[in-house]
């Protein structure tokens, strides 16, 4: 079978090596001299995330602080990547509350679908991306850690308003 | 007049040379310790300045978390080198192993021995020469001991027992083998000049000629490039080629006796920028001026002309870095041509060249000092560089990477690709 070579004839007046090294040191020098700063100096500055941003879950409390979450089921079966762990549970007075919901962080693909099914605003993608642990144990958010998380939570998807404006 | 003839006078002449040997002993020490001081403080600041100015080039902020503005990080990594564990390998051939960055590293200090960095200094006890032992060899001087730091790098190398290491030091031996001769001729230029290798000599014949690197443009060139090849910096680090090599030479080394490597590295930079400053851009003299190289001596003449060769130094050592972080690497074949092909048959011709224009203006009567004689030089050398620059640049002095073909074998090439059954690759 022939070859197929990729020829490259090159002119050789343009091949010049000192004019060109001249010109890339002028160029390299501009940029010396007058740099693009987009360095984000990360621990005191930073970029702001988007309102739709999905980060690790915070789960929203009423006012007498216990978790707006009433164990209907949704999340746990929209869930893609299976990794939320709920218990249902019922008081005296017939109200449902979860006695175990966990999101494991590590399964989490942060699709958002969790939010956007729960019918009582409840469990909420966070804006947040500091999320360093010491063991992968910690990486399996309980109740009590989902509540007691404070970051902002993202905004969902609004057909009406596609590009997010 | 002769000392004992002062003394007896009681006459302090400041302006002769000191002849007595206590204070030309002692004020050598200090001055020895003043230089090496001063050196090694600026080759750690160096390493800093890389840094900033890699990062300046490459539009990001480099180092600036340590102390003020990051200037601690070279204490800081002075600190961690000292702390970090020596590891030895194995199959290493020890004693090499561990005398190799001592051989790298004392030739890089010893060269900057005979660096005049100032116009004398008068003292109580006579005249101090600005450079901690003027010897009469000058420059050759510089030239032997820089050639020794190879020594360093091929032991390394080789006694590291690694392959990579091997290659290194091999490479770093026939680059200094090829770049040392075109390095070599540039000088015989300087020389013929100066008809003296003393730098002091050289510096003053350029006070009085107009700088080297006007008289002399294609010898600076020459020896510009192989001052990069000498001190194995981009684009000619391939001893230490880390796509290729990991690290060269110093890939088995580790804690102090690996710093030893970049230390002697930078301290060659800086020789070869003074060497640069001194031999081609007048060293110590005040451009424009002539006050300055003349006596009477006087301790402001010294400091104006230190503060003058300080601005020439670190402008080249800036353009180390400048250089470093614009090119890439040179192919090996690249290497080589560029220095066996190119540099050595051009300086030849360019030494020829220079001797014969000597000559002849020496026969015609033009004296050295006139303005004639430096016009002459100067047009001879435009003529020349633009040669170089317009007709030998033309694909010659570095091939690309596609070398070019005949017309023939591009033909049949062509006509070979035309038969493939596999899609054509557009030819140009």
């Amino acid at each position: 079978m022939a070859i197929t070579v990729k020829l490259v004839n090159r002119p050789i007046e343009e091949a010049s090596y000192l004019r060109a090294t001249l010109g890339g040191m002028a160029r390299t020098l501009k940029h010396m001299v007058n740099p693009h700063k987009v360095t984000v100096q990360y621990p005191e500055m930073r970029e702001p995330v988007s309102p739709r941003w999905r980060g690790t879950h915070r789960m929203l409390t009423t006012e007498d602080g216990k978790a707006k979450c009433v164990g209907c089921g949704l999340c746990p079966t929209v869930c893609p990547a299976n990794c939320i762990k709920l218990v249902p549970g019922e008081d005296e007075q017939g109200n449902r509350y979860p006695l175990v919901f966990e999101i494991d962080e590590f399964r989490c693909i942060f699709c958002g679908y969790c939010q956007e099914v729960c019918p009582e605003e409840a469990i909420h993608m966070g804006r947040h991306y500091e999320n360093a642990e010491y063991s992968r144990a910690s990486f399996v958010y309980d109740l009590e850690r989902l509540t007691a998380q404070t970051h902002p939570v993202s905004q969902l998807w609004d057909p009406a308003d596609p590009a997010g404006e | 007049m002769s000392a004992p003839f002062l003394l007896l006078a009681g006459v302090i002449d400041t302006q002769t040379p000191i002849e007595d040997f206590w204070p030309f002993a002692l004020l050598s020490a200090v001055k020895m310790v003043i230089v090496f001081t001063v050196y090694m403080v600026g080759v750690a600041l160096l390493t800093f300045a890389e840094r900033k100015i890699s990062a300046w080039i490459q539009d990001r902020i480099g180092p600036n978390r340590v102390l003020w503005k990051g200037f601690g990080q070279v204490v800081a990594d002075g600190i961690k080198n000292f702390m970090k564990e020596e590891t030895y390998p194995e199959a290493a051939y020890k004693a090499l192993f561990i005398l190799a960055p001592v051989l790298a590293f004392v030739p890089a200090m010893v060269t900057w021995a005979v660096i005049p960095f100032a116009a004398p200094l008068p003292t109580p006890w006579g005249l101090m020469s600005m450079a901690v032992a003027d010897l009469p060899v000058g420059f050759l001087f510089s030239l032997a001991i820089s050639s020794l730091g190879v020594y360093g790098l091929v032991l390394a190398g080789w006694s590291s027992n690694n392959k990579y290491a091997l290659l290194g030091g091999l490479r770093s031996s026939a680059q200094m083998v090829s770049y040392e001769i075109g390095m070599g001729m540039s000088t015989v230029c300087v020389l013929l000049l100066a008809g003296n290798v003393n730098l002091n000599t050289i510096v003053q014949q350029q006070a009085t000629q107009g700088w080297n690197v006007v008289l002399l443009s294609v010898a600076f060139l020459v020896f510009f490039i192989a001052t990069y090849a000498e001190t194995n910096r981009l684009p000619f680090d391939l001893p230490e080629a880390e796509s290729e090599l990991i690290a060269g030479y110093h890939t088995e080394y580790s804690a102090m006796k690996f710093s030893l490597f970049p230390i002697s590295e930078y301290a060659n930079m800086v020789t070869a920028s003074a060497l640069t400053s001194l031999l081609f851009f007048g060293g110590w003299d005040i451009p424009f001026t002539t006050w300055d190289n003349l006596p009477p001596w006087t301790v402001l003449k010294t400091i104006l002309t230190l503060g003058c060769f300080a601005t020439k130094v670190i402008f080249f050592l800036f353009t180390f870095m400048w250089i470093r972080w614009t090119l890439p690497r040179f192919r090996y074949d690249q290497l080589m041509s560029l220095g066996w092909k190119v540099m050595l048959p051009a300086i030849l011709a360019y030494v020829v060249i220079i001797a014969a224009t000597l000559l002849a203006l020496d026969i015609a009567g033009v004296a050295r000092e006139s303005r004639t004689f430096t016009g002459i030089l100067f047009l001879l050398n435009l003529v020349c560089v633009g040669m170089l620059l317009f007709v030998l640049d033309r694909g010659r002095l570095v091939s690309p990477a596609q070398s070019r073909l005949r017309t023939a074998e591009l033909s049949r090439l062509r006509a070979i690709a035309s038969r493939s059954t596999l899609a054509p690759v557009s030819g140009d």
